[in-house]
């Protein structure tokens, strides 16, 4: 399959510069709720297995086939179906589904509407991270819009589908963007993530059926609906078609939202946003957010798609690219993005729990100069200590910088250490013996 | 070692099972079982902490980590042991034979280490911690973990009872999930999060549970410990004891940890069949009434010049009392014998042995609380002689029954471990409980239960009206479910027709009718026959082959067994206040637990000669003539019968103390008055017991049949009393326990709000309750309860209500608010 950039139509983003394009107005003269329209006359099944045929994959990271997400959920149960919209963004880099949020929420509430006449939800929540307070107001107004229109509410359109939409603000922790955890929070209890078997699908929000999805991937739902799954397939690859919101952040030109085919490659995409910003060449980055093990420069002809990323030795995630040049000290970012972790590790389990905290450390003091080679091999034990030995997926993307930091920056680390070796020799024991 | 030749035959799957291999081994295991059991019943142990048979799986601590392969492929990642279900053709690798695992565990451990402070030098945990045993066997021998350790102060005190070391907190969650799902009494969280995260309670909110001591047991570290035991030990310098607790009638096991002649602590044993492996906090922490500064050791008899009591020589004392009891019985009128409901079956039949043979009465009750003649006819005809093996009710059939009915019973308050099985049953199964009662208490709430609401006295009329009243017919068509269950408490006593009316209703649906006393011995004595008609074994006294029966076993003259039934405890103390009765006989009765203390009193004054066997001063040992120290539980060996009727045996605690049980007393003393009890030791008097056996008088006794009174109501003035015992409350037995007693429920006084306004109590203020003989003045407290109704705890803090009012649950009580601000 072709990976070629251009000729780059937009989809996702099509409407956002678009005069107010976040209102109803703007949505429906630029063929909003006419999927809507042609999803309410066909079968939810034929709907689930549009999505199917279709071949999206979630958005938020882990790329689960969407329609077969759908085609979990029991029918015929006499219980009660949910859509849980999981827009609590939090990943660092991570800058997708707000963006969107703002620009085109319309298209999130079409497809939330879309979906839970699929799987034959009568109720759906939004989950919005909390801090993202404009997100939110937007977010209530469009559904307030939609409302107003007939397109929620009882009977929309005369199809005898009804639904009901709540925008929810989560209370600002990385854990509620994990999925039971973000049902748990939802549910009003404290949020951490739920032992699974069972899963949503079958025992979700309230112990009900519930399907959680991505703001991008539901809003890419419409599209599918008007366009066919054979037009969303002649986007990306075959594994991973369609479009994709790539957030360029750090030392480029023009950091930003690139709406490109998946499997799309960094140097493609730099040359979209101008290039390393005042010309410093690139060093290192993220494909998906700080949980997705690092690139460097080896990287930039890498193929951003699930396949393309994991063969590389990393993860797509959230197509969160986060770009270092040579200014910037490996430790120093991995030290960051661990603190990051160790503050929003949930408490739940061991690995995470105790494993953020002893990591910190270590790196603040290798990065304070007071570190030792061996330092660098406690660090990678701990990691392997830590990585798929936790309760859910904060571990393992807790380690992931720095295991591919120390990977592909290793005399960085060391580095670090020589200056102790000249000043002290070895440090102070604390406790533990 | 030999290598079998042969293949060692196919292990057969039966129905429901899967065949799986752990560590190479292949097992047999059930459907759903985790894989952490199956290993641990091929002897593999694999470390854990956040799991705990009884409570839902977590996956929480990581610390059993396997290697797992499902359909020959390996998983990616090692897998939590206790959250995995077996499945056919699985391959398990512990770490016995995964180095993955392995270094797994050891990963994990090192991690709950580096915060912990290892402080087992100077931790009550120290000596028996799972952390500190998993750690040697399945840790590092040092840590790498050269960092600043996370600190909290400590301890934090999250009830008078338990207090909390952050530090030590492995944060496996066994205690906040013990707290919501067996105890439901969610007082206890785990708050923020990441390394910061602790466990903790609300301001101001404490960590208020009937079975908060059990948190502390099941711990793995020592996170939690009691404000009790704290600092007082080591685990490696305390004998174990197995024992019985002596508090309720659930008959928990326990073990007894005690060192230098001294208990230190209670533990909860284990027995899947009553307790499971839960305790309530009474039956843990309350212990050390043992030992109090007070206890009797030494006999004393009233000296006849200066009138008052004074220490004397057991010969002295036995022979003081023999004489005065024989004066009684054959010159005064005779003895009556008030047995208490607090002992052993040993000892309950040897005051039932003495009366009938030493006193030649059967004015004999062990009812040491209001009771009835119909009470009497129940127990005889409905109670006596039930057992798990003869099929009566059991704490495993209330787990399978389609619904419960509670009948004067408050399980939490009154019987604990009831109340825990029921909540399992409602939680886990599909049990239906039902409590008939004034108002939602906390237990029908955490039961998942149904009030059936009804005014104190009027519960026989609603049991009638179940069938016919359309908000109850649910309950009635529930309970004709087979299996059902009805339980019915010792406040039924206060109320007249009740026990007629459930046996009525247990007839119409098919339940099976359960009797649960409140005190340990009260099921036991029944059985023993310490009741004025009934021997032993259940035998009617009017029934000549049983009367026969035991004359035969006693070594009596044929006739020497009076035929006819004796005085009941009201009617014994209203002879010996009238004149009529020379003498009582009496064993561990407080008198204000009666219906009208102020008649006991005046009885004990009034009889001619009185013997008290006891542990402690009471207001019967004032008014003694002679009193006779005896053994507490931990002093002696015997048995209890809980109410399933289950044998509950438990030996000596502390040995050659020089205490002696009940029955050896009375034993000696019937020597001085020249009969035999055969009752020197425990053992002797279970063994001359036995050797009654079981009757073959076929007579059976008639069951009551008294007529469902209206409901009653109080008059244009009053309000009617709801009352009933609180767990933890002024019960002597939980005397020297500061921190238990910090934890008692606050009383209050209840009513609904229709009441409240009409006599103008203002919730939150005071409120008097009086009858003639007294008052008490609690905060007035909204609740559900019918309108005309007041509840107040029987006997908690100010609110003692035989000792005050001489009124119980049914009596008819004024209320006044009490006037604000004052002492006016």
């Amino acid at each position: 399959m072709t990976n070629e950039v251009s000729p780059l139509t937009p989809v996702l983003t099509k409407r956002w510069l678009s005069p107010r394009s976040w209102t109803i107005g703007t949505y429906e003269q630029l063929e909003g709720y006419t999927a809507l329209r042609k999803a309410l006359k066909a079968h939810p099944d034929q709907l689930i297995q549009l999505c199917k045929d279709s071949g999206l994959r979630g958005r938020g990271g882990a790329g689960f086939p969407t329609g077969m997400k759908w085609g979990f959920i029991p029918q015929g149960d006499g219980k009660p179906h949910y859509l849980v919209i999981n827009a609590d963004e939090g990943e660092p880099g991570t800058c997708k589904d707000i963006p969107l949020m703002m620009a085109d929420p319309h298209s999130l509430v079409e497809g939330i509407i879309i979906t839970s006449y699929a799987i034959r939800a009568n109720f759906a929540a939004i989950y919005v991270r909390g801090e993202a307070l404009h997100c939110i107001r937007r977010l209530n107004a469009a559904v307030k819009e939609a409302y107003a229109a007939g397109y929620l509410g009882k009977d929309i359109l005369g199809s005898g589908f009804d639904l009901d939409v709540v925008v929810h603000a989560g209370a600002g922790a990385y854990i509620c963007g994990e999925e039971t955890a973000l049902l748990d929070s939802l549910e009003g209890r404290r949020g951490q993530p739920r032992l699974k078997p069972p899963f949503p699908a079958t025992s979700g929000l309230y112990e009900s059926p519930t399907v959680v999805n991505n703001v991008e991937t539901i809003a890419s739902v419409p599209f599918i609906v008007n366009g066919g799954s054979d037009w969303f397939r002649t986007m990306g690859r075959d594994r991973s078609p369609g479009p994709k919101i790539y957030s360029l952040s750090g030392h480029v030109t023009n950091p930003g939202q690139y709406e490109a085919p998946m499997g799309t490659t960094l140097r493609d995409l730099l040359e979209l946003a101008g290039g390393m910003k005042d010309g410093i060449p690139l060093k290192f980055w993220t494909p998906g957010g700080s949980s997705t093990p690092l690139f460097t420069a080896e990287h930039l002809d890498v193929p951003l798609d699930f396949e393309g990323a994991a063969e590389a030795g990393s993860m797509l995630g959230t197509t969160a690219l986060q770009i270092f040049n040579e200014t910037v000290s490996v430790p120093w970012a991995v030290m960051k993005w661990t603190e990051f972790y160790k503050h929003e590790s949930c408490g739940k389990c061991t690995p995470c729990r105790e494993g953020t905290y002893w990591l910190t450390q270590i790196l603040q003091r290798m990065v304070r100069g007071e570190g030792t080679p061996a330092d660098i091999e406690t660090l990678l034990d701990i990691c392997d200590n830590v990585l798929g030995r936790s309760f859910c997926a904060l571990g393992d993307g807790a380690v992931s910088p720095i295991t591919s930091g120390i990977k592909y920056f290793k005399d960085e680390f060391l580095a670090l250490c020589e200056t102790n070796a000249v000043s002290t020799g070895k440090h102070a024991l604390a406790g533990a013996h | 070692m030999t290598v079998a030749p042969e293949k060692s035959a196919e292990l057969v799957v039966p129905e429901g099972h899967v065949k799986l291999t752990i560590d190479g081994l292949e097992v047999v295991a059930p459907k759903g079982e985790l894989l952490i059991r199956t290993a641990e019943r091929l002897g593999i142990v694999i470390p854990r902490f956040c799991d705990h048979p009884l409570l839902d799986p977590a996956g929480a601590c990581r610390q059993c980590l396997v290697e797992v392969e499902m359909g020959g492929r390996p998983m990616p990642k090692p897998q939590a042991s206790c959250t995995m279900t077996v499945a056919e053709g699985m391959v398990v690798k512990t770490q016995h034979t995964s180095p993955v695992a392995d270094k797994a565990q050891q990963g994990v451990m090192e991690l709950l280490l580096i915060n912990h402070p290892l402080d087992c030098p100077i931790c009550d945990k120290g000596g028996e911690c799972p952390l500190q045993n998993q750690a040697l066997a399945h840790g590092r021998a040092d840590s790498r973990f050269h960092e600043t350790k996370r600190t909290f102060p400590k301890p934090i005190p999250i009830s008078t009872q338990v207090l909390l070391d952050r530090e030590r907190c492995v944060l496996c969650q066994r205690c906040t999930r013990f707290s919501s799902q067996i105890a439901g009494d969610p007082f206890i969280e785990l708050l923020e999060r990441g390394a910061q995260q602790q466990i903790g309670i609300a301001q101001e909110k404490p960590f208020q549970s009937y079975f908060s001591g059990n948190t502390i047991q099941i711990c793995p570290v020592g996170a939690l410990t009691s404000a009790a035991y704290r600092f007082r030990s080591r685990p490696f310098d305390l004998v174990s004891t197995p024992s019985v607790c002596e508090h309720c009638s659930s008959g928990c096991a326990e073990r007894t940890d005690w060192r230098r002649g001294k208990v230190m602590r209670k533990l909860a044993g284990e027995d899947p069949e009553v307790n499971e492996e839960w305790i309530c906090d009474k039956g843990r922490f309350a212990f050390r009434y043992a030992t109090a500064a007070d206890r009797l050791l030494r006999p004393m008899v009233r000296d006849a010049d200066s009138g008052q009591l004074r220490e004397s020589s057991w010969t002295e004392a036995l022979r003081v009392a023999a004489e005065g009891l024989a004066k009684a019985r054959d010159e005064a009128g005779g003895v009556g014998v008030l047995a208490g409901g607090r002992l052993t079956v040993e000892d309950a039949y040897a005051y039932g042995k003495f009366a009938r043979v030493a006193l030649r009465t059967n004015d004999v009750d062990f009812r040491a609380r209001p009771h009835s003649a119909e009470e009497l006819e129940f127990l005889a005809a409905s109670v006596v002689g039930t057992s798990p093996e003869s099929g009566g009710v059991t704490f495993r059939q209330l787990e399978s029954a389609p619904a419960v009915l509670c009948v004067a019973f408050e399980p939490e308050e009154e019987a604990p471990i009831v109340f825990l099985r029921l909540r399992k049953a409602a939680r886990k199964g599909r049990t239906k409980v039902f409590h008939l009662g004034q108002w939602t208490s906390p237990a029908v709430d955490k039961t998942f239960g149904t009030l059936l609401p009804c005014v104190p006295g009027g519960e026989p009329a609603a049991i009638e009206g179940l069938f016919f009243n359309s908000g109850t017919a649910e309950a009635f068509e529930a309970l004709s479910g087979s299996g059902s269950v009805i339980l019915v408490g010792e406040r039924a006593a206060e109320v007249p027709g009740l026990f007629s009316s459930v046996l009525r209703l247990a007839e119409r649906t098919g339940a099976k009718a359960a009797w649960i006393p409140r005190r340990a011995g009260e099921r036991g004595a029944l059985d023993a026959g310490v009741l004025p008609n009934l021997l032993p074994g259940g035998r009617q006294v009017t029934d000549g082959t049983a009367r026969a029966e035991v004359e035969q076993a006693w070594g009596l003259a044929a006739g020497a067994l009076s035929a006819e039934p004796g005085r009941d405890t009201d009617a014994i103390l209203g002879a010996a206040a009238a004149g009529e009765l020379g003498g009582l006989l009496v064993g561990g009765v407080d008198p204000y637990d009666l219906a009208d203390p102020e008649l006991a009193l005046r009885a004990i004054e009034r009889a001619g000669f009185v013997v008290s066997l006891e542990l402690r001063p009471s207001a019967v040992t004032e008014r003694a003539d002679v009193v006779l120290p005896i053994a507490p539980s931990t002093e002696k060996s015997g048995s209890y019968l809980n109410w399933e009727g289950r044998r509950r045996e438990f030996g000596t605690t502390l040995d050659g103390t020089g205490a002696l049980p009940d029955c050896r007393v009375l034993d000696t003393l019937a020597v001085e008055m020249d009969a035999d009890l055969f009752t020197q030791t425990p053992a002797a008097a279970r063994a001359n017991l036995e050797r009654l056996g079981a009757t073959a008088s076929t007579r059976r006794a008639e069951p009551p049949a008294v007529p469902a009174p209206p409901a009653p109501g109080a008059g244009e003035d009053g309000v009617l009393l709801a009352t009933w015992h609180q767990l933890i409350d002024n019960g002597s037995l939980q005397d020297e326990e500061p921190n238990l007693a910090g934890t008692a429920r606050t009383p209050v006084a209840r009513l609904s709000a229709a009441t409240a306004e009409q006599f103008g109590v203002v919730a939150g203020e005071q409120v008097t309750v009086a009858t003639e003989r007294g008052s008490v003045t609690l905060t007035a407290e909204p609740a559900d309860l019918p309108d005309g109704v007041v509840w107040l705890p029987l006997n908690s803090g100010v609110s003692r209500l035989r000792r005050e009012l001489g009124a119980g649950h049914g009596a008819t009580v004024s209320l006044r608010p009490q006037a604000r601000g004052g002492n006016s």
